[in-house]
């Protein structure tokens, strides 16, 4: 089934935010922020500002009824500074005018004095002066003091992966329109419309049924809407409160570049203990995540790094310990991976470097430790279902990786100007929210009088395909054509308390919800249908719109069942909630079964390195990928090549560059580049693993959103195969991304 | 007023010239299928199709309508995402995209297909592939390999199509049938001539990049389709191009290809199509970037200006070498304009070459650039130009190395002293670009990069290092 926006979608009628026709007396806002990084607030002068003709209100701290407030897991981020700043970017003030270019103007009017305090931008800054979010984690498994003991070899190094801004093609925005009664309706670009509605009534000073919230689509999120969509909804929030009229809020893009956080740059140290036999015997690394000035989702994305932080591999004795740095950037936040891919990148410098010291190919220590069924990982979950040397056995032998190592050879040996670089990449990749409470979700499912169903879910759609896999699950499950189904927008009124969209984990969750509710309602309605037919209800089922009696067609029509129903005041609408049964954790021993199943694949990466200009081309990536049994397959692998291509351009072309005084100067998109349809990999194949699937998985259909991510971090180290090609005598470097830059340097470098 | 028919309807505004017209499209018009993305011509969701008249048929051209000033629109045929549109069904574009799954959440959807459309109108006759035709597109969803296959499976569909004209394409649903009449309605407009104001705009590539608050308020006064800056001609050996000539003409104008190998390679290094289809040389030169890309192309043509006073209707001729004085400081004086730019026909014993490093290898600024142009004769460098860019403060002409190179002898040796030479002419510094020492080193590895693909069996890069 194709994705059910792209009539919409390719006509260009799909709405988002900002193309809503607004009411008449809509205003506009603009947010005023820190020039500074790091400072105290002296004083601000907003008279000239105010005094622009066409400026209707500005919003500071003041004006906040509730709580000045919008940390998610701390409370330690105010809505607008009150007496500090502490990145530039913070928000300050909020400017509401009746138009954005008044507001825009007006901006360039207030005064500010700060006075400036010491500024921070490197984790490793952080750590040296004891600035943190909050205190270290460690997780650990077996010994490995005494691991390093016996040890035949061991190696140390350290490793830096930068940052990467989201880039969803659509900003952030939202547009707030005022109800009856001093309720609020905010239609709002989140991943998470319960954390846009709970923050705002916190802010606002009122009970949470005060705030509507509606999301009908997101132009892009990959988590910089997780919790980041947040403050610019509270914003317009606060305005609407006083103003009683509308706001809309889209941020520009330098603003949005600025102003919001992106995925941590991870400064990291390893330790790796290897035996002659080339089995890994312990492993310890301390990961120095960049936090940036406020908590947001660091703690638990640096969790997730840990839980990562032996990617594929059985290692026995392990020590990982992340300390979330704190420091004068824009908080740092989800994205796609979360913490995860700074993990792994990790593991595999240090499986690099250590078979570069032992002058062995990378591949034989990443297959003799590969994860094997009844493992334990360092969190204490014993692995089952493991596809771990199943992905590497079927890219290894269905890709033929024997000739593809050959052909690189001869071509490597023929040609000067040009070499190549290959690598492999498994995966393993754990589903759920590692906080337990999170994985739940509910589904509203509506059958109208006239047998058409209306879904809601807490589900956002945001280019991922989640509410056409809902769709699949509603229709298949109740037995009607697809075309009787509509899934709503996602709204607080009518799915509450929700879990963002996030962690892969959306369609499982909210399809098994989807899939609770439909099968009450068909249970229900065959019961009906029974009656009227004079059979058992066990005799009946429904497939495309009509009842069957033992697979006979009965004539009954679903219309027809669904009137009866009605006659006979039969319940047609069904909320069920679904909570993932089994999994749990236990923070203070960090041990527990935190996952439902895990997702695994294998990559195999080539590139070409151009040796006199530094630039490279990726040829192919090869996959073995494990969807489960996938429920939509094309949707599936359009999210395999979407996250492929985003771990690639995380990896090589994509930097992120502050100066010392934090201000950020990647700050375009002139000056931040993200693949264009020339640097995606020449070629990708992807091959479904062959699995029995997860029952845990919706229709044994496995998440499928950030695994795929992580096999573009096999583009780096096969760009670095590619210029040890040239340059035997290049030191290696675990410094990514790997621009033109650093590949020519490298190239280059005499040792 | 400006004048000109938008999709299917004729617009008569007398809104500002110098808004833009992705801002007159959506806030205008209510059309918002045109999406903002990023404002500076960089992401491609704005991308609509101009359609120039020219004698009986109109070109298309895809542009990101947040850098065009709507003036800029006074007598052409606007199609947006929604004048493509056929009634209750995806056209072709569309389908192609839906089958192949290269819609995810939807945004940047409008502008590939409208990038997809206009390569469909100009298959026949434009040296430009389906891919070119979304260089200028950014997709942060796919991964591009689904919007490939799309890009594919629409090529085989145009390439079955005849001729692809207007009524080829409707007929095969590409476009809605309004297309047939456009022509016609176009020549009936009354074009009348535009207010002028302060600030002098050709295509505005640059100047809305960095200036869009202060222009979109303000009549502005619009140069691109002066007469005095068209037309691309060879005459004595001597090629004379109008200054507003955009990057697209010069690479469809066959004459101009003539004399090189292979620019279709060297212009595909320079922005996207979509800017390619605006940005103009005197654009470029008077942006004064030290990283213009035709300001380093055109150096090594060893090319002259001809600047042209609108007061006093003078003319003056000055060389290239000598435009640039200092950081975006340049040689045009008040009501100055360059009218023409022109250089020797490439001869055969002449070579020429574009070298280009970004961080990005298309629709990114370079990190350094350099082009090359020697004659030679019997191994013998007769005279030498190169140029290079991201180096100095201004484009540099590489004046020294050019003056050692000249009656040299084409050795390995020549050229490491040259190089030599050209590092003491430049003084890179660090920037969010690369660091100085890379800009060095890669300013090093073009240099050679020209020799060896110019004398493959003499240079290599172990003779050279």
């Amino acid at each position: 089934m194709k994705n059910i926006d792209s009539f919409t979608h390719l006509r260009g009628e799909s709405i988002f935010v900002d193309d809503i026709i607004t009411r008449q007396d809509t205003l506009f806002g603009l947010t005023f922020d820190s020039p500074k990084a790091h400072g105290k607030i002296i004083s601000v002068n907003y008279a000239k500002a105010e005094a622009v003709p066409g400026v209707i209100k500005i919003f500071t701290y003041k004006d906040i009824l509730g709580e000045n407030q919008i940390g998610g897991i701390i409370p330690d981020e105010e809505l607008w500074a009150e007496k500090e700043v502490h990145f530039i970017g913070q928000p300050i003030a909020f400017i509401v005018a009746k138009s954005e270019k008044i507001a825009k103007k007006a901006k360039q009017l207030i005064e500010i004095e700060i006075e400036e305090l010491p500024v921070i931008t490197t984790a490793k800054e952080a750590k040296e002066k004891g600035s943190f979010i909050n205190a270290p984690r460690s997780f650990n498994l077996g010994n490995t003091e005494n691991a390093f003991k016996n040890s035949d070899f061991i190696f140390t190094g350290e490793t830096f992966s930068n940052g990467q801004e989201h880039l969803y093609l659509e900003t952030q925005g939202c547009y707030a329109i005022p109800q009856e009664n001093g309720n609020i309706k905010l239609i709002s670009s989140t991943q998470g419309p319960t954390a846009v509605q709970k923050t705002t009534a916190k802010v606002l000073g009122v009970p949470m049924h005060k705030i509507e919230v509606d999301v009908t689509r997101l132009g892009g999120g990959f988590g910089g809407k997780e919790d980041q969509a947040t403050p610019w909804a509270v914003m317009t929030a606060v305005a609407v409160q006083h103003l009683k009229k509308p706001v809309k809020y889209i941020l520009n893009r330098h603003d949005d570049l600025r102003m919001t956080g992106k995925r941590h740059p991870y400064q990291s140290s390893f330790k790796i203990g290897i035996n002659k036999d080339l089995k890994i015997t312990a492993f310890e690394a301390e990961f120095l995540q960049n936090s940036g000035a406020a908590a947001d989702l660091s703690p638990a994305i640096a969790e997730r790094t840990l839980f990562h932080a032996t990617n594929s591999y059985f290692i026995p004795n392990v020590q990982t310990t992340v300390l979330s740095c704190k420091t004068n950037l824009p908080p740092n936040t989800a994205f796609r991976g979360f913490g995860g891919p700074q993990g792994m990148f990790v593991i595999e410098s240090a499986i690099t470097y250590a078979a570069d010291k032992l002058g062995i190919n990378k591949k034989e220590i990443q297959e003799k430790n590969l994860l094997k069924e009844g493992d334990s990982f360092s969190y204490g979950q014993i692995a089952k279902q493991v596809e771990a040397l199943n992905s590497w056995e079927t890219a290894t032998t269905n890709f033929d990786l024997k000739t593809l190592k050959s052909t690189v050879q001869k071509f490597n040996q023929e040609n000067t100007l040009y070499k190549k670089g290959l690598s492999l990449m498994p995966i393993t990749f754990g589903i759920s929210f590692t906080n337990t409470p999170m994985n739940h979700a509910r589904a509203l499912v509506h059958i109208y009088q006239d047998g058409s169903v209306g879904v809601s879910t807490g589900a956002v759609e945001m280019g991922q395909g989640v509410n056409t896999k809902m769709l699949q699950v509603a229709y298949q499950t109740l037995g009607i054509s697809p075309d009787k189904v509509k899934l709503e927008t996602t709204n607080t009124t009518r799915v509450a308390n929700t879990s963002p969209t996030a962690a892969s984990a959306t369609a499982d969750l909210n399809g098994k919800a989807v899939l609770k509710a439909c099968t009450l309602l068909i249970e229900r309605l065959k019961v009906v249908a029974a009656k009227m037919l004079s059979v058992a209800t066990e005799e009946v089922s429904i497939t495309e719109n009509v009842v069957f009696v033992n697979g006979k067609n009965s004539d009954l029509s679903w219309e027809k069942l669904i009137a009866e129903a009605m006659l006979q005041r039969v319940a047609l609408s069904e909320n069920a909630h679904y909570a993932t049964p089994k999994i749990h954790f236990d923070k203070s021993k960090e041990k527990g079964h935190p996952f439902a199943y895990h997702v695994y694949g294998t990559a195999i990466t080539q590139v070409t390195l151009d040796c006199i200009r530094g630039t490279y081309e990726i040829d192919f990536v090869k996959i073995a990928h494990d969807f489960g049994k996938s429920m939509n397959f094309g949707i599936d692998i359009g999210q395999v090549e979407g996250a492929l291509a985003q771990g690639i351009g995380w990896m090589t072309m994509e930097e992120i560059a502050y100066d010392k005084n934090g201000r950020l100067l990647s700050n375009a998109l002139s000056t931040y580049k993200v693949p264009d349809v020339f640097s995606a990999p020449k070629s990708v194949e992807i091959i479904p693993l062959k699995t029995k699937g997860n029952d845990m998985a919706i229709l044994k259909s496995k998440a499928v959103g950030e695994p795929p991510l992580m096999y573009g971090i096999g583009s780096y180290f096969a760009i670095q195969d590619a210029i040890k090609q040239f340059n035997p005598n290049a030191e290696l470097k675990f410094h990514s991304p790997y621009t033109p830059e650093k590949v020519l340097m490298d190239l280059y470098a005499e040792n | 007023m400006i004048q000109f028919i938008l999709n299917n309807e004729i617009i008569e505004t007398e809104v500002k010239t110098g808004l833009t017209l992705l801002d007159f499209i959506r806030d205008y018009q209510q059309l918002k299928g045109t999406k903002i993305g990023c404002r500076e011509g960089d992401c491609g969701a704005c991308t609509v199709l101009v359609g120039t008249l020219k004698d009986d048929k109109i070109l298309y051209h895809n542009i990101t309508s947040c850098i065009s000033p709507l003036g800029n629109a006074n007598g052409k045929h606007i199609v947006t995402i929604e004048g493509i549109n056929l009634e209750n069904e995806l056209n072709t574009v569309q389908k192609a995209m839906k089958d192949n799954f290269a819609t995810q959440c939807g945004f940047c959807t409008p502008g590939f297909v409208v990038s997809f459309t206009g390569y469909a109108m100009n298959s026949c006759y434009s040296n430009t592939t389906e891919k070119d035709a979304i260089s200028g597109n950014i997709c942060r969803c796919t991964g591009y390999k689904s919007i490939e296959k799309a890009g594919t499976q629409i090529k085989e569909k145009v390439d079955q199509i005849a001729y692809n004209s207007i009524n080829d394409l409707i007929e095969n649903k590409f476009l809605p049938k309004y297309f047939k009449d456009i022509p016609q309605r176009l020549k009936n407009l009354k074009i009348s001539s535009l207010p002028k104001g302060e600030i002098i705009v050709a295509n505005g590539t640059d100047l809305y990049v960095r200036y869009e608050d202060k222009l979109s308020s303000k009549n502005i006064t619009l140069i691109a389709e002066k007469p005095l800056l068209k037309g691309i001609s060879l005459k004595n050996n001597t090629f004379q191009i109008g200054a507003s000539t955009t990057v697209t003409e010069l690479l469809e104008n066959q004459e101009f290809n003539k004399q090189f190998n292979d620019l279709k390679s060297f212009l595909k290094l320079i922005s996207s199509q979509q800017i390619r289809n605006m940005g103009t040389l005197g654009g470029n030169f008077v942006n004064a970037s030290p990283i213009g890309d035709m300001s380093i192309f055109f150096l090594a043509l060893d090319t002259k200006l001809t600047l042209f006073n609108e007061e006093n209707k003078q003319k003056r001729e000055i060389s290239f070498q000598n435009f640039h004085l200092d950081y975006k400081k340049f040689d045009l004086k008040k009501d100055e304009l360059i009218a023409t730019i022109s250089f020797k026909e490439i001869q055969e014993n002449e070579l020429f070459n574009f070298e280009k490093v970004s961080k990005r290898t298309h629709l990114d600024i370079a990190s350094v650039n350099s082009a090359g142009r020697i004659k030679t004769n019997n191994n013998i460098i007769e005279e030498a130009h190169f140029s290079v860019g991201g180096v100095a403060a201004i484009p540099k002409y590489l004046l020294q190395t050019n003056l050692f190179l000249s009656g040299k002898e084409i050795t390995p040796n020549t050229i490491k002293k040259a190089e030599q030479i050209m590092q003491k002419e430049i003084a890179p510094i660090s920037d969010v670009r690369g660091s100085n020492i890379y800009k060095r080193l890669l300013a090093r590895q073009l240099f050679f990069a020209h020799f060896i693909k110019w004398f493959p069996n003499q240079f290599s890069l172990t003779n050279l290092l």
